[in-house]
């Protein structure tokens, strides 16, 4: 099971939830599942970037995901 | 309005022009004579990067009508490097990274050759006086000025 | 990856490849390109800073000798976005100098008479021209349609998001702690100061085919949203990214290239358009002005137990200011495990803001940066000790949630208090600050392809516009992968058509992702290399190892060969089956963390409220530096942005909205007697992301000075100044009232 970390501003897309656990091991299947706990929230997550075990990904849709990982969603950050 | 006719030397080379009363030397330099080195960075004299040379004077061309340079030497960026090669200034600008995007560079090297002419051994504080008409928002001028200083004692040792 | 004494030509000093053109005037930017038949566009301005547009008619300059085009909004698809909505303006002008109509004649000064001739009438409104303002019951409306977080229950507001984070229980950590301080800051509105104002010349041909020539920091980028302005597909825009003098964030939005391109189509000549300094001020995109509250408590030995932050950004005339990666940064370098950061993102009729170098940081850490100096006096601590006791680490938890990798933070701290700079005594009547910068870099999207000459010299085409020097890294990276000399490789910043897609040149994530894209485009080449080499020798490919810039056998490989050189290789490359490239394509990820630490000696003239800068230290986390000058050079460049800033640099309005500093003598930027020399020391605790342990290095600089110059104030006059910038007659106030 892997612990998923909501930010604030993602809070109204699950309900208030800001914690929870999801049993898979690739981040598609971590969306997949999101999706349909609360449906609408893939589209959400595609403008976020998402940290997986300490790693920011803009993009984590190639990324694989461990037993225990810990994935914390957040900002996009752009730059200048 | 009829243009006017100005006849000028620039980089040592006679020009003459057609211009309106109201155009600025820069805009001649860079506009009709397609010397785009010399670049506009305020049009209020404030930047330095139209820094160009009147009859060995340093000015800043956004400044100095076009009809001003009737009769006089005009010496921009095009006519710093040698014949057989880049002026001392423009290589240590190149070997202490003296740049970064570049836009301020022309007018960086045509103000310290200036500098370099009458002072061939000014220190920290009157190299950063004299080039205080310059404006770079990159380098944080620190690089600029080691590479002027190292332009001089080289230029020195030649001498 | 290899370590640093590996290393043959990564970390030395050579001449960047464009250098020569810079140094001699040849290199062409935004404004230098000319084209047959060419007129100019300018660009009538709305002389209100908030004001409803009843009618627009450019009838008046169309009749005109030499206007051969005149736009307004009709000539732009209805449906847009705010960024096509700040193009051109639509239904109200929101910020003095909002863009109504454009127009293209023959010479300049016609284009600028012809704006005269445009007739605009306007319903004006009353303007919101602060935070406060913003913010207060009853407060004008930017946006009528605005609600905070889209929550259409509550009244439309000025505030447009607001954003939290938390962790733990702040009430309970200050409850436990032995020492709080707390400070309110005011930071102004700033420009990024590029010295190259916006420029661009736009072409389109009879089949609507667009070509633009433009000065950006993303030329895909350009093409993306001029397409989307005017209502037209990618494939019909061609974007070629001249050198660009300058962006730190302000060149990655169009401005001028959809009007240049509309005007060109309606004129049917090329158009250029070229923005002077007062538009570039009043009209392009500064950063946001902040209102901040920060509050930190502590032990008797340091240990930090809890801190929050109120971040109020001003985001102009729509909503986006960087207030998300500003309440990211505000305590990214403290391991703390009570927080609670809240920030606004709050519209008022300025100019939309744009990114400026590690957008939103330096605001939120120059209030958090100073609450900790303050917390270190009251302590009796030294600065970077209390730094040092609370400093976030490998397996620390950011306070935007995930754990960081390896971090230089202590390291940079540790070599600060070793430097001879901080070791040595504050000079005789100045006082010295200390602050920390933090940026978290970004990966992205980079493609790269490399050519071999039939002479085996190399060539490198990738899309990323260079604003500092990477060309030099890309040559570097490649010659150390290669194994071959830099002389012998060159890079180009090609066009839209000539490369593959590439992100945008910030984020500091040139020399990441596009360096990562041209390692692995030259991997590509050396697989390629080894398999003719293996068909010349009759071996198979996997017998062959690349040592040095050589195909050679590999070890205990029966084979009485020469080594072959890619010049060899590239020579014969007929008989082997044709020309050699190679090409790689990166959605780079795992882009390494920055820190940075900073310091300043200063004196404060009392009589005249000048400050005198004395010195300046920067030091700062690249993970590895692959030429090192241009990595000094982002160090200072910054510090310098962040000391005119912290000392000078302001966005003075007045009542009606209207900016009343808009040209480079008033909106007064560092100049080389204002500065010292700027020591810098590198640090490298590698990104192991990174073929080579690359960090970007960009935008972390500017996330110290503002902090470590407010620190150093206070440490002058024995009092905080709290309100940027310290300008002189602020400082004068200041030490009046302190003294009266």
């Amino acid at each position: 099971m892997i612990k998923v970390v909501f930010p604030d501003h993602l809070m109204p897309n699950t309900e208030g939830v800001r914690e929870t656990e999801v049993d898979c091991d690739s981040y598609r299947s971590l969306v997949r599942e999101l999706e349909r706990r609360w449906p609408g929230i893939e589209a959400v997550l595609a403008k976020t970037a998402v940290a997986i075990d300490g790693q920011i990904y803009q993009d984590a849709w190639l990324e694989t995901i461990g037993p225990s990982s810990e994935v914390f969603f957040m900002h996009r950050i752009e730059g200048g | 309005m009829s243009k006017l006719h100005v006849t000028t030397s620039v980089n040592g080379q006679p020009e003459e022009v057609l211009c309106e009363p109201h155009q600025s030397l820069l805009d001649v330099l860079r506009d009709e004579l397609g010397l785009t080195g010399t670049k506009e960075g305020c049009s209020t004299g404030d930047c330095g990067a139209c820094s160009v040379t009147l009859d060995g004077r340093l000015v800043c061309s956004c400044l100095v009508l076009a009809a001003e340079a009737e009769g006089k030497e005009v010496g921009t960026i095009e006519g710093v490097a040698n014949p057989d090669g880049l002026h001392v200034l423009q290589q240590k600008f190149l070997e202490h990274a003296a740049l970064q995007c570049g836009i301020c560079t022309p007018g960086f090297i045509v103000a310290a050759k200036v500098l370099l002419e009458r002072d061939p051994n000014p220190d920290e504080t009157t190299i950063r006086y004299w080039l205080a008409g310059n404006l770079c928002r990159c380098t944080g001028y620190d690089k600029i000025i080691r590479a002027v200083q190292d332009a001089a004692t080289e230029l020195a040792h030649e001498a | 990856m290899a370590e640093a004494h590996d290393l043959k030509v990564i970390g030395t000093r050579p001449v960047r490849p464009d250098g020569v053109e810079k140094v001699t005037g040849r290199a062409n930017f935004g404004a230098d390109l000319h084209l047959p038949g060419m007129i100019h566009g300018k660009v009538l301005r709305s002389p209100y800073a908030h004001a409803r547009i009843k009618s627009v008619d450019v009838s008046g300059a169309l009749a005109m000798e030499g206007v051969l085009a005149a736009v307004c909004r009709s000539d732009f698809p209805e449906e847009t976005d705010d960024l096509g909505r700040n193009v051109i303006a639509r239904d109200k002008v929101l910020y003095h100098g909002h863009a109504v109509a454009a127009v293209a004649a023959t010479t300049p000064l016609l284009a600028e008479q012809a704006l005269d001739a445009i007739k605009v009438d306007y319903d004006v409104l009353e303007p919101v021209l602060s935070i406060d303002q913003a913010i207060a019951d009853g407060a004008t409306l930017v946006n009528e349609e605005m609600h905070t977080n889209g929550d259409a229950s509550q009244p439309a507001s000025n505030v447009a998001a607001i954003t939290k984070f938390e962790r733990g229980d702040a009430e309970k950590g200050f409850a436990e702690a032995d020492v709080v301080v707390e400070g309110e800051y005011r930071v102004p509105m700033a420009h990024q100061g590029y010295i190259e104002p916006h420029a661009c010349t736009a072409t389109i041909n009879e089949e609507g085919k667009i070509t633009v020539w433009c000065s950006t920091q993303g030329h895909f980028d350009v093409r993306t949203q001029t397409a989307a302005i005017l209502g037209t597909s990618i494939s019909k825009v061609k974007v070629i990214a001249s050198e660009i003098g300058g962006g730190f964030g302000g060149k990655l939005s169009v401005y001028l290239e959809p009007l240049a391109v509309k005007l060109s189509e309606l004129s049917n000549r090329p158009v250029r358009m070229v923005m002077n300094r007062e538009e570039v001020f009043r009209a392009t995109g500064p950063t946001s002005a902040t209102w901040c509250k920060a509050k930190v408590g502590a032990k008797k030995d340091g240990t930090i137990t809890a801190a929050t932050a109120w971040l109020a950004y001003e985001a102009g005339a729509f909503p986006g200011a960087p207030v998300g990666p500003g309440c990211m940064s505000v305590l990214a370098p403290y391991d703390l495990e009570n927080f609670s950061i809240e920030g606004l993102d709050v519209l008022v009729n300025k100019p939309k803001v744009a990114a400026y170098r590690a957008p939103g940081a330096p605001q939120a850490m120059h209030a958090m940066e100073c609450a900790i100096d303050d917390l270190a006096r009251e302590l009796g601590m030294d600065p970077i000790d209390l730094r040092l006791k609370n400093a976030a680490d490998e397996g620390t938890q950011a306070p935007y949630g995930p754990k960081f990798p390896a971090i230089g933070l202590k390291a940079c701290l540790e070599a600060a208090k070793a430097h001879p700079n901080y070791t040595s005594p504050v000079p005789e009547g100045c006082g010295r600050g200390v602050a920390c910068g933090f940026w978290f870099n970004i990966g992205m999207q980079s493609s790269a392809e490399v050519l071999i000459r039939e002479d085996g010299t190399v060539i490198i085409n990738e899309g990323s516009p260079d604003i500092g020097g990477s060309r030099a890294s890309m040559c570097l990276m490649a010659a150390e992968t290669l194994g071959i000399p830099y002389e012998r490789i060159n890079a180009h910043v090609a066009d839209t058509e000539s490369t593959g897609y590439c992100n945008m040149t910030g984020g500091s994530r040139t020399t990441f992702a596009t360096g990562m894209a041209v390692v692995q485009a030259c991997e590509d080449i050396i697989a390629q290399c080894k398999e003719r080499a293996a068909m010349t020798w009759d071996i198979d490919a996997d017998q062959v190892d690349w040592d040095d810039g050589q195909a050679v056998p590999k070890p205990g490989v029966n084979a009485d060969v020469d080594p072959l050189s890619l010049a060899d290789i590239a020579r014969a490359w007929g008989r082997t089956g044709g020309p050699i490239l190679g090409r790689a394509s990166v959605n780079a990820q795992g882009a390494g963390a920055g820190f940075s630490v900073n310091w300043t000696d200063l004196a404060v003239d009392r009589e005249t409220g000048k400050v005198d800068v004395k010195a300046y230290t920067a030091i700062q986390d690249a993970g590895r530096a692959i030429h090192p000058a241009y990595v000094e050079g982002q160090m200072q460049g910054g510090a310098a942005q962040g000391l005119g800033w912290a000392l000078n640099e302001e966005y003075i309005y007045d009542d009606n909205g209207v900016m009343e500093n808009a040209g480079f003598l008033d909106y007064r930027v560092p100049v080389a007697s204002d500065l010292p020399m700027i020591d810098t020391q590198i640090v490298e605790v590698p990104n192991p992301t990174h073929p080579y342990g690359v960090r970007g290095v960009g935008e972390t600089p500017i996330t110290a000075p503002l902090a470590a110059t407010s620190n150093a104030v206070c440490d002058a006059l024995g009092f905080r100044v709290s309100e940027l910038p310290m300008s002189p007659p602020r400082l004068l106030e200041a030490i009046d009232s302190q003294e009266g």
